[in-house]
């Protein structure tokens, strides 16, 4: 095998120096009961240029290119990557490094993330951002628990439009330590109705924005509530790009914010590793779960950095640790950093702008093509469409055809929102796939 | 002196913003083929302020900050509890293939059968590995692997109507164990392990009740040293109606040796990126497989890929389940690296691939324990603890060989941990590591412990040849300096 | 590590088997850490202090100090409520390491009962607990 060097010499003498017979001898601390007898039920060692075609074929079976048109957003989205954020970050000195607890000959890393976490506190609007989370549904429940542990409080009030996946997890990182998520309900215009925040004695009000039809909610009422009853206000978002144009959630107040970045320069690669993002006002920096990357200097005076706050961790704290994180999405932190490194302040702006710019065509070219629209509100890249009799054949079509996926059907997460689909436009979207679908649906 | 260390040229590099000016970008922007629709300035900012570059710095930057770094691809990284070993460059070229890089997590069912079969093979895979009857690759790391375990361990006993408070942790534990069940909403109740460094099923015997919902054990345990009475004590926690749980972050030394689910563990985490080969990527992403027995197979976490016929499907109709735990699947780039590794490794492989990392712990433990203390002179499996109490002589610190280890071209260990041990210097070489480099290591220890006794000031002021010396992590904590 | 002999141990206060000091202060009772705990702390690089009103009952938890890389507790040295925190500690928790009996004092408590300050040890029993 070629990941392995040991020859029969290696082995024979490396067993001289250890004083041990054969290598078998080695394992003699285990109790021969607990010894497994069979060879592993595994498929045969494929060499490198067997596995090129099996994983060949593994593709095939997958209609998925970078060269197919993506319509279909809900928390993952078709963003184009430059080609030298993917080249850099293969370099293997990021790739293969641990977490950087050897700091002095972790400097790449550690500058790469400390770099991270300023850009988002720019772009969120926040004091302070972690290192990064598993992914945004994950970040958000941890921001919850941050509340409920700070108010002493049992329960949360979370909008019904934050992602549905994101309240399956909520749901399961809350439960079991008696914890209860109720939901805000949302209004005719397809936001949260913040005047409906339940009676109950709550820590937080989380809301999502663009939240998940895609609408824009109006933070500032969310603020509001959360003054009135005193709660943490906490907002999140799937679309990262959305940063880019649309007020941060840190000017309308929010005090802890959770987000998916995979929109900067990372692949959809079925739904994972994305990037969760955390961040904080000052007051929450020390209740942020996860690693944080700090500026200092070394004995020289020079500068440098080093995971710090540490002590709230749970290699330190155990038991009473903020959260159970170590291992984080820190390689894809480091991809979004050099993401947002190459578009810069006014590429972002222009991404984001044609985002927006193609969605409010597509959503015309859907309504020549018979499509309705529930909402007349504010969207960023995404919005929901009712579509016209014999659509779901057509949509099939396209994907087998052309692997063009044209919306998502969401009466499978709303059931009153039945025929309805989420459509996401982003700068990858040709005006020619958008007219061409109007036509096919036309064609109906 | 034969090690790899030497000073190599070393780039100055500024912060990202110090490098910007105004008007560049590193990326050309298509013009826009529609029309641009202003959106209602009520939402809109002005106030982003990211750093502006061209390509060239770009690359520039992150070229030299990735200079600065130790990967394994650099030199050895016995990292203790850490598994790094090397990285199959073959797993990052079939991670990145078009469609498995491509695909929309929400695509549907019909049009990423490629992807879901994927999924369910590995899942047999590492079934047929640990011996469970079903895994969920859903956790994204090993810490939330645990979490997902303890969740399904709380589930089982909520519906048997026999909610309990406690869960037993083992003094040589990983922090992620305590802190889990703390999410949970158990206490955690710690258990000493004996004088040999192992627990005894007396020390169990005494606290676990029937009030306690489980044990979570690492096996072997993170002195590297197997839990040999580990059947004894799953029965005497499964008598009280407790489960067991195992932290799978030792796998690496026992794969083909021993079925997790043969020695009673009722329910255990791996890590991708220890055993399976999967790049740390300086933190992560991760991704924490857990498998199970049978009896808590109702509780695992949805979605599922389930085989009907030829067909892959993702179901979510498991009314036990302990719910989600990631947005999509969870992550789906690391898997595909940890099949691709099991590929080419095939039974054999893997198991050769434990007995040498055993035989290399060993090996290093033998060569090193004139040169070191030693705690636990036995036989060890995958990693070894070692301490400074020889070098506290010359007061020298773990901490100062450490360092002095980095000058040579090392990555030194995990140090300080485990906390049973003062001045743990924890050992685990792994299998991809040569005789020859672990040669070159166990001299540049020696040689480092000369130096401990003639010039320790040369260890006191380690590393000296790096980028940065030692940083000021006291500043840093008093008064945070978390962006720029 | 300091040598017990040269910790610096004031006669007039009262020390706990945690290694917190108290003393009456203007009818409340002041408390902080000793040289014993500061020394084995290290460098401390922030105090987590309760709310001023928030009460306890002798040997509970008030808060904790932290170090680069551990977290040690305090604890309340009697029972009562808090009437004054040194917010000095906020900006510079190196004060509990310059100066823990003076300028690196930590609470303030209004005792519920001042005898029991009589339940913790002088000076030279104190000192003989750590001699062990």
């Amino acid at each position: 095998m070629r990941y392995l060097p040991h020859t029969k010499d290696d082995i024979d003498s490396m067993l001289e120096t250890i004083g041990k017979p054969s290598i078998d001898s080695l394992f003699d601390s285990i109790p021969d009961k607990l010894k497994t007898k069979e060879p592993l039920d595994l498929p045969q060692a494929l060499t490198e240029w067997e596995l090129d075609d099996h994983m060949h074929n593994v593709e095939q079976s997958i209609i998925a290119s970078g060269l197919c048109t993506y319509f279909i957003g809900a928390g993952s989205y078709d963003h184009y990557i430059p080609h030298a954020v993917k080249y850099l970050i293969s370099r293997s000195e990021f790739m293969t490094a641990y977490t950087p607890y050897q700091p002095e000959v972790s400097q790449g890393t550690l500058q790469g993330i400390y770099e991270f976490q300023t850009m988002i506190t720019q772009l969120t609007g926040m004091d302070v951002a972690t290192a990064s989370h598993y992914d945004c549904g994950t970040a958000l429940a941890e921001a919850l628990l941050i509340a409920l542990k700070k108010k002493k409080k049992k329960k949360v009030a979370v909008s019904a439009l934050i992602h549905p996946a994101h309240k399956q997890i909520i749901n399961t990182y809350l439960n079991p330590a008696g914890y209860e998520m109720l939901e805000i309900p949302f209004d005719e215009n397809g936001r949260t109705d913040f005047s409906k925040v339940p009676d109950d004695d709550i820590a937080a009000i989380a809301v999502q924005s663009p939240n998940f039809f895609g609408n824009i909610e109006k933070l500032e009422q969310a603020k509001n509530a959360c003054d009135e009853k005193k709660v943490f206000f906490i907002a999140s978002f799937t679309e990262a790009l959305s940063l880019g144009l649309l007020k941060s959630p840190g000017s309308y107040g929010a005090d802890l914010v959770a987000g998916e970045g995979q929109s900067f320069g990372l692949a959809k690669s079925f739904g994972g590793p994305g990037l969760g993002l955390l961040a904080g006002t000052n007051k929450q920096m020390r209740n942020l779960p996860g690693r944080l990357v700090g500026k200092t200097k070394d004995s020289n005076g020079d500068r440098g950095y080093v995971l710090t706050l540490a002590t709230r961790e749970q290699h330190i704290r155990r038991e009473k640790a903020s959260s159970n994180i170590c291992s984080n999405n820190g390689l894809n932190a480091l991809t979004a950093a050099m993401y947002l490194a190459s578009v810069g302040k006014t590429g972002i702006r222009k991404i984001a702008q044609q985002n927006h710019d193609k969605a409010v065509y597509l959503r015309k070219k859907l309504s020549e093509a018979g499509f309705t629209f529930p909402f007349e509100t504010e969207f960023f890249n995404e919005f929901i469409a009712k579509a016209p009799e014999g659509f779901a054949d057509t949509r099939k079509r396209l994907i087998e055809d052309r692997c063009l996926y044209a919306g998502l059907d969401i009466g499978q997460y709303f059931p009153d929102f039945k025929d309805h689909y989420l459509f996401c436009a982003t700068e990858k979207v040709k005006k020619e796939d958008m007219d061409n679908l109007a036509l096919e649906v036309k064609a109906l | 002196m034969n090690h790899p260390g030497t000073s190599g040229l070393i780039f100055r590099e500024p912060e990202l913003w110090e490098k910007s000016r105004a008007g560049r970008c590193a990326v050309s922007i298509p013009g826009s083929d529609v029309e641009t629709a202003p959106l209602n300035q009520e939402f809109t900012r002005d106030d982003v302020d990211l750093p502006e570059l061209y390509e060239v710095d770009m690359v520039r930057h992150y070229t030299r900050l990735s200079q600065w770094n130790f990967g394994i691809d650099s030199g050895m990284y016995p990292l203790g509890s850490c598994t790094m070993k090397y990285n199959p460059k073959t797993n990052e070229a079939q991670a990145s293939r078009d469609a498995l890089a491509s695909v929309h997590p929400l695509a549907g069912e019909p049009y990423t059968q490629g992807a879901l079969k994927l999924m369910y093979d590995l899942e047999r895979q590492l079934s047929a590995i640990t011996g469970y009857d079903a895994v969920t690759l859903q956790p994204a790391a090993g810490a939330h692997g645990e979490l997902t375990g303890m969740l399904i361990i709380h589930a089982y006993h909520e519906k048997n109507n026999d909610q309990r408070s406690k869960v037993l942790i083992p003094d040589t534990a990983h922090g992620t164990n305590p802190a889990s069940v703390t999410l949970c909403g158990y206490e955690a109740v710690n258990v000493d392990s004996g004088e040999e460094g192992i627990l005894t099923p007396e020390a169990v015997e005494a606290v676990m009740d029937e009030d306690t919902a489980g044990i979570m054990v690492t096996n072997p345990n993170t002195l590297g040293l197997f839990e040999r009475n580990i059947r004894e004590i799953a029965d005497i926690v499964h008598a009280k109606g407790g489960l067991v749980y195992g932290d799978g972050a030792n796998m690496n030394a026992i794969m083909g040796i021993v079925k997790p689910a043969d020695i009673g563990i009722d329910v255990m985490h791996l890590n991708l990126h220890k055993t399976f080969s999967t790049p740390h990527g300086g933190g992560g992403p991760g991704s924490g497989p857990v498998g199970v027995t049978k009896a808590l197979e109702p509780f695992l976490p949805v979605p599922i890929v389930e085989k009907n016929g030829e067909n892959y499907t993702l179901t979510c109709d498991r009314p036990d389940s302990i719910g989600r735990l990631h947005t999509f699947y969870g992550h789906f780039g690391i898997m595909v690296r940890a099949y691709s590794y099991i590929l080419s490794m095939g039974a054999e492989g893997l198991k050769n691939a434990s007995q040498y990392a055993v035989l290399n712990a060993n090996y290093l433990k033998e060569s090193l324990k004139e040169t070191l203390n030693l705690p636990f002179d036995k036989p060890c499996m995958h990693e070894c603890v070692f301490n400074d109490k020889k070098q506290q002589a010359y007061h020298i610190s773990t901490m100062d060989i450490a360092k002095r280890l980095l000058d040579y071209g090392f990555h030194p260990p995990t140090v300080y941990f485990p906390l049973v041990v003062d001045g743990s210097f924890m050992l685990e070489p792994t299998e991809t590591e040569s005789r020859e480099t672990l040669d070159q290591f166990v001299q540049a220890v020696q040689a480092i412990s000369r130096e401990a006794a003639e010039t320790p000031d040369l260890l006191h002021s380690a590393p000296n040849l790096t980028k940065v010396t030692r940083l000021d992590e006291v500043s840093a904590a008093r008064k945070p300096c978390l962006k720029g | 590590m300091k040598e017990l002999q040269d910790l610096n141990l004031p006669e007039e206060l009262k020390y706990s088997k945690d290694h917190e000091w108290a003393k009456k202060e203007n009818g409340n009772i002041r408390m902080g850490i000793d040289d014993y705990a500061q020394d084995q702390l290290g460098e401390i690089v922030f105090v987590e202090m309760p709310e001023v009103g928030d009460t306890f009952s002798q040997g509970d938890e008030v808060g904790s100090l932290e170090s680069v890389k551990a977290v040690s507790e305090f604890y309340a040295p009697l029972s009562g409520e808090v009437v004054k925190i040194n917010e000095e500690l906020e900006d510079s928790p190196e004060l509990v390491n310059q100066s823990c009996y003076d300028n690196g004092w930590i609470v303030e408590i209004k005792p519920d009962d001042v005898s029991e300050l009589e339940n913790l040890m002088d000076k030279k029993a104190y000192y003989d607990m750590l001699k062990g």
